[in-house]
C-alpha cells in the first residue's frame, strides 16, 4: 500500500541539557494564539531547555462563547444548531448526538428512512473530516501540496451536502424526529460518482504523503502514548484507537443502522504519530465501504417522525453519545420537565485529547510538538465550547 | 455485570450509597468526605475496574450543588454514575485526578465555571475565562447586566 | 498648502537628515512645479491606489467555523490569488489586510488588537460572517462574547452569512479593492487622497 522505509536518525528521547540546574537557563515561549499550525485560537507556553521541549501548558479559553449557558434559555429545537458551530468539521454528526438526545427523552421512534438519511450524511462529514485533517496535517509538517488535493475532494461532498441541506459547512438538518427535508433527487448519483472518484484518490493520497521517506521519519518514534495512558486520560477515537484502545461507538454501542453494516474497527498498537495517522486514514477506507453500502438501500417512507411542535422532555436526565471525527461526543441533559433544559453538557473529544499534550511531548523538539499536534487532530471550538 | 448486581456489589463497598431510580444506568449518591477512597475502590476493585471517566459535571440546583462522574469499564464494559451533593457557600470535594488523569481539565472547568473547590488538586486556576474574571457564570444567580442580553 | 500635499501624497513631513537642506519638506532637494502637475499627481494616486489593491496580502487569523471557508476560497476551486491575494502571511508586520473569520471573544479581544496595532499603515480590516459583524448567533444570553468585532477595532467592509460562502468572501474582496481604488477607506479619508 505505501512503501516502507527504515528510521534514518535515532528519534530517543533526549533529556536536558548536561549541567542544567532546574529553571536556569530554561526559555519560555508563546506559541499562539494566532498561528498557522494550531488549528484555530491554542495559545501553549513551552518551556524549553535548548531546543528540548520541558513543558507545555496549553491556555484555553480564547474562543469560549459560553455556549452551555446559552442553551438553557434555547428551547430543544433550537439548541441544536448551536452544536453545529462546536465542531465545525463534524457537524452532522454533532447535531446527530443532540437530536438521539431529545429522541431518547421524548422516546420516539425514527423512522428508518431516516436513519439510513442520517447514518449517510455522518460518514459523508466523515470523509471530509478527515480529508481536511489530512491536507492541514501535511501542511503544518511541511508538504503545502495535499492542502489543495484534500480541498478538491472536499469540495465535492461540498457540494452533495449544499444540494441536499441547503449549506456547506454548517448544516442544521438533524431535527427531534428524522432529518429536516427528504434527499435531493439527484443525491444517489452524485454519491456514486463520488464514491467512484475517490476511490483512486485515495492511492494518490498514500503515494503522495504516506509513503514519503521524510514524512515517515518525522512521524514514526514520536509522540508515544502508552494504552494505559490513553485510558486514563480518556482519549477516544483515532487518538485512542492508535494505542491500541477499543472505544469506537459505533461498534461498542451501536445507533441507527450501525449493527447492520459490515465495517472494521481499525486499530494500531504503535501508539506514535504514525499509527494515529494510519488509523485515519484506514477510517477513509472503512467509511467509504459504509456509504457503498447504503446508497442503493435507502428504504422509502417518512424523513420524519410527527412530534409536538413544542418539545418538552419529562423531568430526569439522559445521555447520548455519537462517534465524531475526533473521538467520543456526548450530550448530558438534565431536565426539569420545562421547555428549555435545565442544565447541558456537552462532553468534546478534544477536551480530553488535549491534555494528553504535556504528557506526549516531553523531551522531543518543537518540530516534533507541530507534528504530534497534527495527529491530536484538535479543533479548538469543540474543547472551549 | 448488569445492574442489579452492580447496585449489591456497591452497596458492599459504601453502604451508605443512596441510589436514584430511572435512567439506564445506576445512579448513586455518595458521601463527598470518602469520595477518595470510594474512587480508589472503583478504580482497583476487581469487580468494578472503572477505569474511564468519561464525564465530569456538576449541576447548580438552586439550594445546592451536585457533582456528577460518569464512569465505565472498558473490561467489563458497564457504566454506572456517581453524585456527590455538595454545600453550596462552601463546595469542596477531594480530586481524582490522580486517579483517572482526565479529570485535571475537567476539575480545573468546574472550578471556573461553578467555584467548586478540589483540594490537593495538582494546579487548581482557571481555564476557560480570564484570570481576572469576577464570579462564576455557570451558577444559576449569576448576573451580569452589560453581557448577557436575555431574550 | 494643498499643492505641497498633492505632491507628498499624504507622507508625513520628514526632515532631511542632516541639519538645513532647501525646503523644510518631505524630498530632499529641489521641487520643481511643473505645468500641468496636477493632472501628473492625480494620475499617480490613481496608479498608486490601483497598486495597492491589487496586492493585499492577508493576515492568517481565523478563530472558529469562518476559518475554513476561508481556507475553502484559498484553495484550488475559488482560488482568491487570482485577485492579488497570492501570499497570506502568518506574520502582521508583512500584511496588509487582517480578515476576521470568526467569533471574537473577551479573552481575545487585547490579542485582535495587538495584531491590529502590530500591522503598518496602508492597512484594512474585513469582518467575515456574523460573528465578526455583530457577535452572530451568540448574541444573546452570552457572558464573554464581543458583540461585533468592530467594537474592538476598525472596520472597512462587513459579509453576512453563517459562514459566508467563498463567493460572498470573494465579493468582498472585490468590494474592498473598489473601496481602496476609490479612495474612501478609512487610511485614505484620514490622509486626505484621493479627494
Amino acid at each position: 500500500m505505501y512503501r516502507q522505509t527504515e528510521i534514518l536518525s535515532d528519534h530517543t528521547k533526549s533529556s536536558p541539557l548536561e549541567g542544567d540546574l532546574e529553571g536556569a537557563g530554561d526559555l519560555v515561549i508563546n506559541v499562539g494564539p494566532q498561528h498557522p499550525s494550531t488549528h484555530g485560537v491554542l495559545h501553549l507556553v513551552i518551556t524549553l531547555s535548548g531546543e528540548t521541549i520541558k513543558n507545555v501548558e496549553p491556555h484555553l479559553g480564547y474562543i469560549h462563547r459560553s455556549i452551555e449557558k446559552m442553551c438553557e434559555s434555547l428551547s430543544y429545537r433550537q439548541f441544536i444548531y448551536v452544536t453545529s458551530r462546536m465542531d465545525y468539521l463534524s457537524s452532522h454528526i454533532n447535531n446527530h448526538g443532540c437530536a438521539l438526545c431529545v429522541e431518547k427523552g421524548l422516546q420516539i421512534e425514527i423512522p428508518p428512512r431516516a436513519k439510513v438519511i442520517r447514518v449517510l450524511m455522518d460518514e459523508l462529514t466523515r470523509l471530509a473530516s478527515h480529508q481536511l485533517w489530512w491536507g492541514a496535517m501535511a501542511m503544518d509538517v511541511g508538504a503545502l501540496t495535499p492542502f489543495f488535493h484534500a480541498f478538491r475532494e472536499r469540495e465535492m461532498i461540498n457540494d452533495i451536502m449544499e444540494e441536499t441541506c441547503g449549506a456547506r459547512l454548517t448544516m442544521n438538518y438533524m431535527v427531534p424526529g428524522g432529518v429536516m427535508y427528504d434527499l435531493h433527487p439527484d443525491f444517489q448519483k452524485r454519491v456514486k460518482e463520488f464514491v467512484e472518484e475517490f476511490k483512486n484518490k485515495i492511492g494518490e493520497y498514500d503515494e503522495l504523503v504516506t509513503g514519503n521517506i521524510i514524512f515517515q521519519n518525522r512521524m514514526k518514534d514520536v509522540g508515544y502514548l502508552s494504552k494505559e495512558d490513553a485510558i486514563s486520560y480518556g482519549c477516544t477515537g483515532p487518538t485512542a484507537r492508535g494505542s491500541g484502545v477499543s472505544c469506537d461507538i459505533r461498534k461498542l454501542y451501536p445507533y441507527e443502522v450501525y449493527s447492520e453494516l459490515q465495517f472494521d474497527e481499525v486499530i494500531e498498537t504503535g501508539g506514535d504519530c504514525f499509527a494515529r495517522y494510519l488509523v485515519r486514514m484506514q477510517e477513509l477506507r472503512q467509511s467509504l465501504s459504509i456509504v457503498e453500502q447504503l446508497i442503493d438501500n435507502i428504504p422509502e417512507g417518512d424523513f420524519q417522525a410527527k412530534t409536538k411542535a413544542v418539545l418538552k422532555l419529562p423531568k430526569g436526565e439522559f445521555y447520548s453519545r455519537v462517534e465524531t471525527a475526533r473521538g467520543e461526543f456526548g450530550v448530558y441533559i438534565v431536565s426539569e420537565g420545562g421547555t428549555t433544559p435545565y442544565r447541558i453538557k456537552f462532553r468534546s473529544p478534544g477536551f480530553s485529547n488535549l491534555s494528553t499534550l504535556n504528557h506526549m511531548a516531553k523531551g522531543y523538539k518543537i518540530g516534533d510538538l507541530v507534528a504530534i499536534m497534527g495527529t491530536l487532530d484538535l479543533v479548538i471550538p469543540d474543547i472551549d465550547r | 455485570m448488569t445492574n442489579e448486581e452492580l447496585k449489591i456489589k456497591l452497596t458492599e463497598l459504601v453502604p451508605s450509597a443512596v441510589f436514584e431510580e430511572g435512567g439506564e444506568w445506576i445512579t448513586a449518591f455518595v458521601d463527598a468526605s470518602n469520595w477518595k477512597t470510594i474512587a480508589q475502590q472503583l478504580r482497583s476493585n476487581e469487580d468494578f475496574k472503572f477505569d474511564y471517566l468519561f464525564c465530569l459535571t456538576c449541576i447548580d440546583w438552586k439550594t445546592h450543588l451536585t457533582m456528577v462522574y460518569h464512569l465505565t469499564s472498558t473490561i467489563y464494559r458497564h457504566s454506572l454514575i456517581i453524585k456527590a451533593k455538595l454545600d453550596r457557600n462552601d463546595p469542596e470535594i477531594e480530586t481524582v485526578s490522580d486517579t483517572w488523569r482526565t479529570a485535571e481539565f475537567h476539575e480545573r472547568e468546574a472550578y471556573d465555571l461553578f467555584g467548586v473547590k478540589f483540594l490537593h488538586h495538582p494546579d487548581l486556576r482557571r481555564l476557560l475565562l480570564t484570570d481576572d474574571f469576577n464570579g462564576y457564570p455557570l451558577r444559576k444567580d449569576f448576573e451580569d447586566p452589560v453581557n448577557m442580553i436575555k431574550l | 498648502m494643498s499643492d505641497e500635499n498633492k505632491i507628498n501624497n499624504g507622507f508625513t513631513k520628514v526632515s532631511p537628515p542632516t541639519g538645513g537642506g532647501d525646503k523644510e519638506g518631505a524630498f530632499p532637494g529641489q521641487v520643481h512645479p511643473t505645468a500641468g502637475g496636477g493632472i501628473l499627481v492625480s494620475k499617480l494616486d490613481e496608479v498608486i491606489n490601483w497598486a495597492r489593491s491589487n496586492s493585499l496580502w492577508p493576515l492568517v487569523f481565523g478563530t472558529s467555523c469562518c476559518a475554513i471557508e476561508m481556507m475553502s476560497t484559498a484553495s484550488a476551486k475559488y482560488d482568491w490569488s487570482r485577485f492579488g491575494f497570492e501570499v497570506a502571511r502568518a506574520t502582521p508586520r508583512q500584511a496588509d489586510v487582517i480578515i476576521i473569520a470568526g467569533t471574537i471573544v473577551n479573552k481575545m479581544a487585547p490579542v485582535l488588537k495587538r495584531l491590529y496595532d502590530q500591522m503598518p499603515d496602508p492597512k484594512y480590516v474585513i469582518a467575515m460572517g456574523a460573528c465578526a459583524t455583530s457577535g452572530g448567533p451568540f448574541f444573546y444570553n452570552t457572558y464573554s462574547v464581543v458583540k461585533g468585532a468592530d467594537h474592538v477595532i476598525p472596520v472597512d467592509v462587513y459579509i453576512a452569512g453563517c459562514p459566508p460562502r467563498p463567493e460572498a468572501l470573494l465579493h468582498a474582496l472585490i468590494t474592498l479593492q473598489e473601496k481602496i481604488k476609490s479612495g474612501a477607506t478609512r487610511e485614505q479619508i484620514k490622509n486626505g487622497i484621493g479627494n
